[in-house]
């Protein structure tokens, strides 16, 4: 349960109203590009910094400062590519910087104040502001080496770091010129690069964060340390909306180098020297939990609730033509039902946070992905204003959304922690892999209902589909993005349905349950792609066409899901017979503005194991600013959802999660990582994100290719529940 | 008082005896590539070298060490090493890279043992490395990689 606790900020109510979806599709808000006005800012250590985004130093180092927190999906990369194309950088020169919590300078333009990362909108926010940033940069170090040799500054060229005037033969690298052009005032406008002029964008750039992970040297949350630091361990209520009604720390507080054990809102922190410590520490904590508001159901309990819902109509999401009646007028009706499981982020990083507090300040180093949140969260357990809190956003090892939680779970608790004990020491907030799995904020649990219509020559004339779930926004700051009932959360992609149905109804129910969920990678699209994906495969069955060509016939006024779809058939093989036992599935799907298409190739074996063995992807994200991180994002989106639709779930026991760690909780491990090839659609139109899209499809893609090898539809998830031994 | 020999240097330490290797170098002895992930060894995020073979520090007692040689992602070095870092960097492995170090840890120690491994020898030593980003594509393909530049 989102319980609010005493500590939680109350954050303009207003201004999150104002903030888009951090994860809905096509919600934008507030788009404007803010030009900087005033004199370009010299540091003290003499580096030209024109702009919040570009600082260049006298050791010719361009840093570029990145609002969006790089947890791998290449932000470091992909952004500071949009910066030195404009600026003619030399690649080898930039160097990567997570910006600090400024909501003024660093916010997402695609959500109003807020500063944050998610809904894969990095580089579709970040494009034209970066453009600008660095083509403002280059305008005054061209300006400045003008000045300096007396000649016109439209003679002079730069390239990969170079200024160079070609008539007097004079040359000078960026950071010879930081100082002077420091004393320039920005261009009030600048031009920006014919995109037929790039040099940078559109090629495989080698990521700014390979050496480093590659060497160990990279420093994460879980890696910092400071003078004195301490650490600390919570032991939280055994179900959600469970408390701490008496503790009994003798025991834990006899152990060597355990501090302190406090009472924090989320539960009861031992504060230990090392991290080995705390844990036995909080391992020897004997606590009465009061149980008595708390969730104790079966998670399959909760979902028979859910079927039965079902039988009653929801809120109509989105409405076409008359669905009800069309179907009297159908040749042939096809229905089926979809569950969907609680879902686990479980980053390789558990989560953490390092909190420093002093008598006027608070200091937090952690993997940020909503700053402004955790700003204000910070702020208002430690009873400071929030320009008082700096936050230090560090590299993440992961988060598929984990890390955006929106009363800020690993901020509020190591501030918390650290306020418990009057700020005598900074504290190392750690979870262990246990606390990840069982600490809830799950995608959560979904049933669908679907049911068509066709006519006599196999056409879809009628389409109703139903979602019954818990909403991710609702109780939360976030409410605000709740529109006549409907979290757009909760049915994104059923809503956006691309297919030409005369009659069509998306209706929603969202269900109250006190398990806390939250946004993961895709958000509904991973289950809305899945239910609708596999319900077209059938749909196409039952009208006696081929899948692809089916839905072609139906997405003739949507040329990029087109564009997608052919471009997987062709490279996949479509048609192409497949042996006895194997089978071939496609599904097209967008989210976040791109559009993704992927044919799976498996195999079914005796034993009725799925053997995922080769997936071809086709990816429209407009123009592809790094081919390569491209192709991983659709590789890592792929096997994470692969792992999801095979293994994954949480399921609830009396309330208490069944699942603790790796050995249960099964994430995809690599003999079951299919090849993957990745073709991406040469585009032109603006650039949109990649973190999310090549999750969605993956599910049905897989479902559908199990149908064609075996003849069984899985409609319940996860896959591996079902026996397909001898189909 | 453990004692064992870390990247070349003889350390000591005073801890439990049941401390885990993993939060001897990380706490104690302050060596942060090794990382933590799952605590029970099912995740090979703390993949170190314990005399040459690859080892999941986390469940490994610091006692159980005692003499031993410990090479972790900063000390790790040789042909193998060497040539699984390059090719690691250049595909560009890495994703958060939070299990990275751990992933090549056991690469350098299934190329040590075998200099030219199949796929399927890929699967089998590479299995208890999990990488949430699933870089598996790349992580096969820099390991065919090394082993091509080793001449395997």
């Amino acid at each position: 349960m989102l319980a609010r606790q005493e500590n939680t900020p109350q954050p303009n109510r207003r201004q999150f109203l104002k903030a888009s979806a951090l994860a809905g599709a096509g919600l934008v808000i507030g788009f404007h590009v803010p030009v900087r006005a005033g004199k370009a800012a010299a540091t003290a250590d003499g580096a030209f910094a024109p702009n919040a985004f570009v600082r260049i130093a006298p050791d010719n180092t361009v840093t570029v400062m990145i609002k969006h927190i790089e947890f791998g999906q290449g932000t470091f990369t992909g952004l500071s590519t949009i910066v030195a194309e404009e600026l003619d950088a030399d690649w080898d020169q930039v160097r990567a910087e997570h910006a600090p919590a400024n909501a003024k300078l660093y916010n997402n333009l695609h959500w109003g104040p807020y500063q944050g990362t998610g809904g894969s909108t990095a580089v579709a926010n970040s494009y034209d502001q970066l453009r600008q940033a660095g083509a403002a940069a280059r305008a005054m170090l061209v300006e400045a080496a003008a000045k300096r040799w007396g000649v016109p500054a439209q003679e002079i060229t730069v390239d990969k770091g170079v200024v160079a005037h070609a008539g007097s033969g004079k040359r000078a690298r960026f950071g010879e010129l930081a100082e002077e052009a420091a004393k320039l005032s920005p261009p009030a406008e600048v031009t920006l690069k014919d995109p037929k002029d790039f040099k940078l964008i559109g090629t495989r750039l080698p990521r700014k964060d390979s050496r480093s992970k590659t060497r160990g040297e990279a420093v994460y949350t879980i890696d910092m340390k400071l003078p004195g630091m301490v650490t600390a361990l919570v032991a939280r209520p055994p179900v959600f909306g469970g408390k701490a009604r008496t503790v009994d720390a003798g025991a834990a507080k006899a152990i060597d180098g355990v501090l302190d054990v406090v009472q924090v809102p989320r539960g009861v922190a031992v504060v230990a020297r090392d991290f080995w410590t705390a844990k036995k520490g909080r391992d020897a904590l004997e606590i009465d939990w009061d149980l008595s508001a708390a969730e104790t159901r079966r998670s399959d309990a909760i979902m028979a609730e859910y079927k039965k819902i079902a039988d009653q109509p929801g809120t109509i999401a989105r409405k076409e033509g008359d669905a009800d009646t069309a179907f009297d007028d159908a040749a042939k009706v096809v229905e089926a039902a979809f569950d969907f499981p609680y879902l686990a982020h479980a980053p390789m990083e558990p989560l953490n946070c390092v909190a420093r507090l002093g008598a006027d300040s608070c200091e937090i180093w952690t993997g940020s992905q909503l700053p402004t949140v955790d700003q204000m969260t910070a702020a208002a357990i430690s009873g400071l204003k929030p320009e008082q809190v700096k936050i230090n956003t560090l590299l993440a090892g992961g988060s598929f959304g984990r890390r955006a939680t929106p009363d800020a779970d690993m901020v509020s608790e190591a501030v918390s922690v650290a306020k418990a004990i009057n700020g005598r020491a900074p504290v190392r907030l750690l979870w262990t892999r246990e606390d990840d799995i069982r600490g809830g904020r799950y995608r959560p649990m979904y049933h669908h209902r679907l049911k068509a219509g066709l006519d006599a020559d196999g056409k879809v004339i009628a389409w109703t589909h139903r979602i019954i779930g818990q909403s991710i926004v609702k109780g939360t700051p976030f409410a605000g993005l709740i529109k006549n009932g409907i979290d757009k959360t909760s049915v994104e992609g059923a809503d956006t349905l691309p297919y030409a149905i005369p009659n069509l109804t998306v209706d929603l129910t969202t269900t109250d349950v006190a398990v806390p969920v939250l946004w993961w990678r895709a958000v509904g699209s991973t289950h809305t792609a899945y239910s609708t994906e596999t319900f077209i495969d059938e749909l196409a069955q039952a009208a006696g066409k081929d899948p692809v060509a089916f839905r072609m016939e139906m997405l003739a006024e949507h040329p990029r899901h087109l564009g997608v779809l052919k471009l997987a058939a062709e490279k996949g093989d479509w048609g192409k017979p497949m042996p006895a036992g194997k089978g071939r599935g496609i599904a097209v799907h967008e989210s976040f503005n791109s559009y993704v298409a992927e044919v799976a190739e498996v195999a079914v074996d005796e034993s009725g194991e799925i053997k995922v063995e080769r997936v071809v992807c086709a990816v429209d994200c407009g123009r592809p600013i790094n081919p390569d991180v491209i192709k991983a994002q659709m590789e890592g989106g792929i096997g994470y959802g692969l792992g999801a639709i095979l293994h994954e779930a949480i399921t609830l026991d009396n309330g208490r999660v069944e699942q603790s760690n790796f050995d249960d909780y099964l994430p995809l491990r690599i003999d079951e990582m299919p090849k993957v090839e990745v073709h991406i659609v040469d585009s032109t139109e603006k650039p949109t994100g990649v973190g999310e899209p090549g999750v969605p499809p993956i599910g049905p893609a897989v479902a559908n290719a199990v149908f064609a090898a075996t003849g069984k539809r899985i409609r319940t998830l996860p896959m591996a529940q079902h026996d397909l031994r001898g189909a | 008082m453990a004692r064992f020999i870390l990247n070349g240097e003889q350390r000591e330490v005073a801890v439990d005896p049941d401390t885990p290797l993993l939060w001897v170098i990380r706490d104690h002895l302050g060596l942060t590539g090794t990382k933590f992930g799952c605590g029970i060894a099912q995740c090979g995020a703390c993949t170190v070298h314990v005399d040459g073979q690859p080892v999941r520090s986390c469940l490994t007692a610091v006692e159980d060490v005692e003499g031993a040689t410990v090479a972790t992602i900063e000390g790790v070095s040789g042909e193998a090493a060497q040539a699984v870092q390059t090719a690691w960097e250049n595909l560009d492995v890495v994703q958060c890279g939070y299990c990275q170090s751990g992933q090549i840890m056991s690469a350098i120690a299934l190329l040590s043992d075998n200099p030219r491994p199949t796929d399927a020898d890929i699967d089998d030593a590479m299995s208890g490395n999990v990488c949430r980003c699933a870089t598996y594509v790349r992580i096969r393909a820099a390991i065919h990689d090394a082993a091509k530049s080793m001449g395997g």
